[in-house]
């Protein structure tokens, strides 16, 4: 018995080590270092002096950190709600059909999502080219001249919510896909024989039924995007960076371009704790309805 | 009596009928709908695979060209005959097969561990991987570039990988599927005199064998699709991948739009291909590491 108990125990140490070993040295040892680092005014390679909190007294008054934080806000706002709401409504629509025309419409909202951001950000790069981009047949007739959209702030980040809406909803599609599914079908058969009206039935069965769905999608939905850093930084290139950079943005310039791996550092703890605020949040309203 | 009856029900029955149209009417302009939204949804794609097959002087001419007037190949050749496209192809199967397979098998061992053995700290390590859920990776990339600088594994391809190997959902997908596996099964294979290696490998695995090939496209079509962490630690374009590569296609050759898509569809191919043939286990594996038995 005591020697099946130390198998036991040697066995498990083996299957476990790799990944151990591994979520040690590529997790918690660079998640410890970084709130060291954080507190220093190390380069990004190299040693630095222990500063105390003048990192973060720095960051507190750092226009620039501010305007991080307010452009990731807003990018957030233009995505997360607008982006379930049309996943939603795709969801509503392709959930209808059957066998071969669901999979083939839904491959047509699913094939973005799969797809690189580069690939992603060369199409919308080509299809919103000042010269020669479709889309300017579009907006010549109604803004009266062509928009150098990637170029032009109060346009670049909502066209960067617009193609990320565009990537990343089938992601969202498919879980409220799941989530219709699990509705029992009887209780639209009881409600059609009470006469009841399409909207009626969405109102009272489909969107109740739906709410935790909705709720899931739109917090993975708000911390994917909390981290938004390729498609910015992709179209930004090249341009005024400043105006539209966000916090992933900002730790990359700030380690990167600056070599301050202090501050980077500092800025990555600020967006280490804004995220797991919302992801603690996400987990008590998951919690709350698993109770239920 | 009986008359007021008589023909109060025909009408009705008629005015059920009439319903019955209007909604299969209706049905059928919500499908037409659908169908648009799906072409409109679709539609960019399509102009850059088209895009691809013209000629650099066709992309520029004005007017919406649906099709290309002589559809050709140059662009695809341009880029494989003049670019390190090969090369980066070449880095990215590499890297995201490694990580498919190491990340899949590392996530296997753990799981069943946590899921079928007692050992001392199973819980801590069980809490660590749920919390590390919440951790956001792209805080770490100054840690990690520290990290992979400090080994002298920046420009490698080990570097590349190293860093994507953290997949706590794989090992909470696979402990969930182990817990659900009836105790009967374990039980005879003791009996049988099997270890652990044995029951993980011939019994558990092999049980799950779909959740397994969903995991693993899934981490492939991730591993394949990352863009921050090859960006930074492969600086030498020999080293990049195709995922990080293409966007230096487009730097050097200025306006030739045929080339630079040629370059886009080349490298969403594989990933749009492990989707298409597999769309039920894509499926499986987002519903299930968003936690919905789907």
């Amino acid at each position: 018995m005591r020697r099946n108990r130390v198998t036991e125990y040697a066995t498990a140490a083996v299957l476990v080590a790799p990944f151990v070993a591994i979520f040690g040295w590529m997790f918690i040892y660079p998640t410890i270092q970084m709130v060291f680092l954080s507190f220093t005014n190390a380069p990004l390679i190299g040693n630095g002096v222990w500063v105390g909190f003048e990192n973060y007294i720095r960051m507190f008054q750092d226009r620039i950190f501010w305007n991080a934080v307010w452009n990731t806000s807003y990018f957030v706002l233009l995505t997360v709600v607008p982006g379930t709401a049309i996943a939603l409504a795709i969801a509503l629509m392709v959930t209808r059909l059957k066998g071969r025309t669901q999979s083939l419409i839904l491959a047509a909202f699913f094939l973005p999502y799969v797809l690189p951001i580069t690939v992603v950000y060369l199409i919308w790069d080509w299809l919103t080219n000042f010269q020669f981009g479709l889309i300017q047949y579009v907006i010549e007739p109604i803004m009266g001249k062509r928009i150098n959209i990637w170029r032009t702030i109060p346009w670049f980040m909502p066209s960067a919510a617009i193609l990320t809406i565009w990537w990343t909803n089938g992601f969202s599609i498919l879980l409220f896909l799941a989530g219709l599914r699990n509705i029992p079908r009887d209780l639209y058969e009881a409600a059609a024989l009470d006469n009841a009206s399409r909207w009626q039935m969405f109102r009272s069965i489909t969107w109740p039924l739906l709410w935790p769905v909705t709720v899931l999608c739109l917090t993975i939905q708000l911390i994917l995007q909390l981290k938004i850093f390729d498609q910015v930084y992709l179209f930004a290139q090249g341009g005024r960076t400043q105006a539209t950079m966000v916090l992933v943005q900002y730790i990359y310039e700030q380690a990167f371009q600056k070599n301050s791996g202090g501050y980077a550092a500092t800025i990555s703890v600020a967006l280490f704790v804004i995220v797991v605020i919302f992801s603690v949040l996400q987990y008590q309203v998951l919690r709350v309805r698993g109770e239920k | 009596m009986s008359t007021v009856n008589a023909t109060a029900a025909p009408a009705a029955r008629t005015s059920v009928r009439s319903r019955g149209q209007t909604t299969s009417l209706g049905t059928k302009l919500i499908t037409a709908l659908t169908v648009v939204v799906a072409a409109i949804w679709f539609f960019p794609l399509y102009w850059a695979i088209v895009t691809s097959l013209k000629t650099d002087e066709e992309t520029v001419r004005a007017g919406l060209r649906l099709l290309p007037e002589e559809p050709t190949l140059k662009g695809y050749l341009f880029v494989i005959q003049n670019s390190d496209l090969p090369i980066w192809y070449m880095n990215s199967v590499i890297t995201s097969v490694i990580i498919t397979i190491v990340s899949v098998l590392m996530s296997a061992g753990a799981g069943y561990a946590i899921s079928q053995l007692k050992f001392p700290g199973r819980q801590i390590l069980w809490t660590l991987i749920l919390a590390s859920f919440m951790v956001p990776v792209s805080a770490l990339i100054v840690n990690h570039f520290i990290i992979i600088a400090g080994v002298k594994l920046l420009n490698t391809h080990l570097g590349i990988i190293l860093p994507m190997l953290i997949t706590p959902v794989t090992v909470i997908v696979y402990k969930q599927f182990f817990d659900s596996v009836p105790r009967e099964y374990r039980e005879a294979a003791v009996i049988d005199n099997a270890n652990e290696f044995q029951m993980l490998f011939r019994i558990f695995l092999p049980m799950n064998w779909g959740v397994t090939t969903a995991l693993a496209i899934i981490t492939f079509i991730g591993a394949w699709n990352s863009f921050l962490w090859p960006f930074l630690a492969a600086q030498n374009e020999k080293m990049m991948t195709v995922t990080v590569g293409i966007t230096a296609v487009q730097d050097s050759y200025g306006v030739a739009f045929a080339r630079v898509l040629a370059g886009a569809v080349l490298a969403g191919l594989p990933v749009a291909l492990a989707y298409l043939l597999f769309q039920k286990r894509v499926t499986q594996a987002i519903t299930l590491s968003a936690g919905i038995k789907g």
